[in-house]
């Protein structure tokens, strides 16, 4: 196959067509629960993430919607003071760190990445099953402190509340502890995946920008997330010993922890955010039908994002007794986020400009997206101003703003996400009128639910109180009302997702008519990927190039249905030549 | 997993890898990824040092006095040399020397017990004088009101990498009972090489500890 005729190694490569409709596929090779929970399968690990941040995602907003219907009058309505701490801790941890976090990474990158990378798992698929029951093992720590003792400090374990106040605090933190370990190597996984399990071809210009996301997501993950370990452990070693680090009584300062915290948490938040934009740039490409517009801005501005993210911790504590002169400057520098974040806005809104618009239900989705984001990103600037914080800080404002971006911005992606790639991971297609019916209702209902609290946080109605003045009973009732109806749009994304499984169509291997890579093996893939090694001329958006350029790989030499490892021996060098 | 491979490669090549050489580039490359998050992990513990030293300078000078200097340079000297025995074993295994491999392991196994029993002994003397992390702390030689906050700190952060020590301590058993199975050698000894790495790390943490706690004055 390789014939050396200069110091340049050629390879031969021909079209492999992916097979539609394939009899043997990962879902159905290698079944029973055993090999379920024993598989070093990216695609069935990523299934088993999918499954568990469901549960959590409806557990967590059943709280939610308790928490609305306790809001409908100002005094009590059903539920004790207590509980309702408890319930706003829960769902914030939850949401947050059983969520969030490993959503769309954990979720929707093990499953996609490796085969955007036209490779056969990730670089390491021991360590990949292993984050998961981390993760596992962590959620289940968080739930039983929940049963057991309750914690009531918010999901920001702020001391000195945290260390005095009774409740399960320390197996909570734990948990998360435990939780962050999955994320540290999930983030490992994925770094080195990127850099070398890049099939031939893949030069950093090809790389998908979802992988570049997940690349800068990864960066943060290992970075911030030791950090937030060693703070929790702090917050447990003074429940447990009284060691006095956040303790002014002892010696300690409790901002500390707040920067501690802050250091991680928020560049988290952009761990969360970040895979989403990927998507995004993935969807809008497709469903445009057009080369995106700006592919190095793009992906270099998740990078910036990531570098600029660890620099912004103290935009928190502007009225926590920080020095002015930091204030000041951590007031800059979170203004400068909204620059990349903005390049990124731009070149999407520039990749649809003239392009075919296909407006499926991914798409819709991205359009929520974007509307929902760009209210959370500029009402992040307002916070990021000094003199407004100091009106607007814990107050509905905040709790509006930061759902905008969770949940208007990172929920929408991973929602679009999840609609884009269903037919690859299932091989069904879901019924696409109740997906934008659904979308919809989201949309409206999400609406209904956050714009209220812009205006009441704005006149002063703070976070997390149980009691309010009755002038913002009106406010509190549409905004219950919103998450009825919110609640009632994710209730149907599942009916239809979880219906397709079973009476959906089979979809075909590329229903989208995508140029990425991982629409160029069969709907749903074969258990090792790929039968052939990809070889890649083009990159993953250029819709002006001809299919059959995208479905390139290696000519098998003689043996047949061999298991490449032989086969690729010959091309692990950096010159790939390209024989045509 | 690896059933269909060629005999020239190793029984221990991954099939998704295209060939050792790969294998051993990507597992070196998580761990150095992976050692990037310890340095963060004891990044926090460190900025807390260097918080409250800069509030509590003379605290700082006071509290060393009772750290045992002697034995903190044995553990250092006890530390830099399994360093260099676990350097030896990986050498041993690039040329494929298996007996030395299993010797080397063995040393470094050896003396990182030492420096774990010397780590108890100092401990368990602090306790008996009534040294304890936190609120527990009821020692009275020194006159400082915060005192107890520096030695929460040493016990956090010699805690914290006592943990890292025997967590490689039990690398290391792994690696030997693998070792005396003839499983590492020139061509595959990867599982050595990135033990190593870590425990280069937990080597370079000592060396900050050390001056840090001890020879503060």
């Amino acid at each position: 196959m390789a014939t050396a005729e200069s110091t340049l190694k050629k390879i031969q490569v021909q079209r492999y067509e992916p097979e539609e409709d394939p009899q043997k596929y990962y879902l159905n090779e290698e079944t029973g629960i055993w090999a379920w929970l024993t598989t070093v399968d990216h695609k069935k690990i990523g299934i088993m993430y999918l499954a568990s941040i469901t549960l959590f995602f409806f557990v967590g907003g059943i709280m939610a919607l308790l928490l609305r219907t306790e809001l409908w009058t100002p005094a009590k309505t059903f539920i004790e003071a207590n509980t309702y701490n408890e319930l706003f801790t829960l769902h914030g941890t939850i949401m947050v760190f059983l969520f969030l976090v490993p959503a769309v990474p954990a979720a929707l990158g093990n499953f996609i990445l490796p085969l955007q990378l036209g490779a056969k798992d990730v670089a390491f698929p021991k360590l990949n099953l292993f984050s998961y029951y981390i993760y596992l093992t962590g959620s289940i720590v968080v739930i039983i402190s929940i049963l057991t003792g309750g914690i009531d400090t918010g999901w920001t374990f702020y001391t000195p509340y945290s260390v005095t106040t009774g409740g399960a605090v320390t197996m909570a933190v734990f948990g998360v502890f435990i939780i962050g370990f999955s994320s540290i190597l999930t983030g490992v996984n994925f770094i080195t995946t990127i850099h070398k399990l890049r099939a031939p071809g893949i030069s950093w210009d090809k790389l998908s920008l979802f992988g570049w996301s997940l690349y800068a997501v990864s960066i943060i993950q290992i970075l911030a997330t030791p950090v937030l370990a060693i703070t929790l452990a702090l917050v447990g070693m003074e429940r447990l010993l009284g060691i006095g680090i956040f303790d002014p009584a002892m010696g300690g300062d409790p901002v500390l922890f707040q920067h501690f915290f802050w250091f991680y948490s928020h560049p988290a938040v952009y761990i969360m955010i970040v895979p989403g934009f990927g998507v995004v740039s993935e969807v809008v490409s497709t469903f445009s039908k057009k080369h995106i517009f700006g592919y190095w801005a793009i992906a270099l501005s998740s990078v910036a994002i990531s570098f600029i993210g660890f620099l912004v911790w103290g935009h928190h504590m502007f009225v926590s007794g920080q020095a002015a002169m930091a204030s000041m400057v951590f007031s800059f520098l979170s203004f400068l986020i909204g620059i990349p974040t903005g390049i990124k806005m731009f070149n999407w809104t520039a990749t649809m400009y003239k392009g075919s618009i296909d407006l499926k239900s991914p798409l819709l989705y991205i359009f929520g997206f974007f509307f929902l984001f760009l209210v959370g990103g500029i009402t992040g600037i307002v916070l990021a101003t000094i003199a407004l914080d100091v009106h607007l800080h814990d107050t509905y404002y905040v709790v509006a703003h930061f759902h905008f971006v969770m949940v208007g911005g990172m929920v929408m992606a991973f929602l679009a996400g999840l609609h884009y790639w269903w037919p690859k991971i299932t091989g069904r297609m879901f019924n696409e009128t109740l997906a934008k019916i659904a979308c919809g209702i989201i949309f409206l209902g999400f609406n209904v639910t956050f714009l209220p609290q812009f205006v009441m946080g704005s006149l002063g109605m703070p976070r997390r109180y149980f009691n309010y003045i009755e002038e913002f009973q009106t406010f509190h009732q549409v905004s219950t009302i919103g998450s009825y109806i919110l609640g009632i749009g994710f209730v149907l994304v599942f009916y239809y997702l979880v219906k397709s499984l079973f009476s959906g169509k089979k979809a075909s291997a590329n229903p989208w008519g995508s140029r990425a890579l991982e629409w160029q093996v069969s709907s749903p893939p074969p258990l090792h990927n790929f039968h052939h090694t990809p070889v890649v001329i083009n990159g993953p958006y250029e819709y002006h190039k001809p299919m059959d350029e995208f479905q390139l790989g290696l000519v098998e030499n003689g043996h047949d249905h061999s298991k490449t490892s032989g086969g690729t021996d010959d091309n692990d060098g950096e010159e790939h030549e390209k024989a045509e | 997993m690896a059933n269909h491979t060629p005999s020239t490669q190793s029984q221990f090549f991954q099939h998704h890898f295209v060939d050792a050489e790969q294998q051993l580039d990507a597992s070196k490359m998580g761990m150095w990824i992976f050692l990037a998050t310890e340095i963060l992990m004891f990044g926090g513990l460190f900025a807390a040092y260097i918080i409250y030293r800069f509030w509590y300078p003379e605290l700082f000078v006071m509290a060393s006095k009772e750290l045992n200097t002697l034995w903190g340079t044995v553990n250092t000297v006890v530390l830099l040399g399994s360093s260099l025995t676990v350097a030896m074993a990986i050498k041993s295994a690039q040329l494929n020397q298996k007996k030395n491999i299993a010797i080397n392991l063995g040393i470094t196994l050896a003396l990182a017990a030492i420096f774990m029993v010397i780590k108890y002994f100092e401990w368990t003397h602090k306790f008996h004088l009534g040294i304890f992390p936190g609120k527990f702390y009821v020692f009275e030689g020194i006159d400082h009101p915060k005192a107890s906050v520096f030695f929460s700190l040493y016990y956090l952060m010699t805690g914290l990498h006592g943990i890292h020590v025997t967590i490689g301590i039990g690398l290391m058993i792994w690696l030997l009972v693998k070792a005396n199975k003839g499983h590492f050698g020139s061509e595959y000894y990867n599982p050595l090489e990135i033990t190593g790495l870590y425990w280069h790390l937990v080597d370079i943490i000592w060396i900050f500890l050390f001056p840090l706690f001890y020879l503060i004055d």
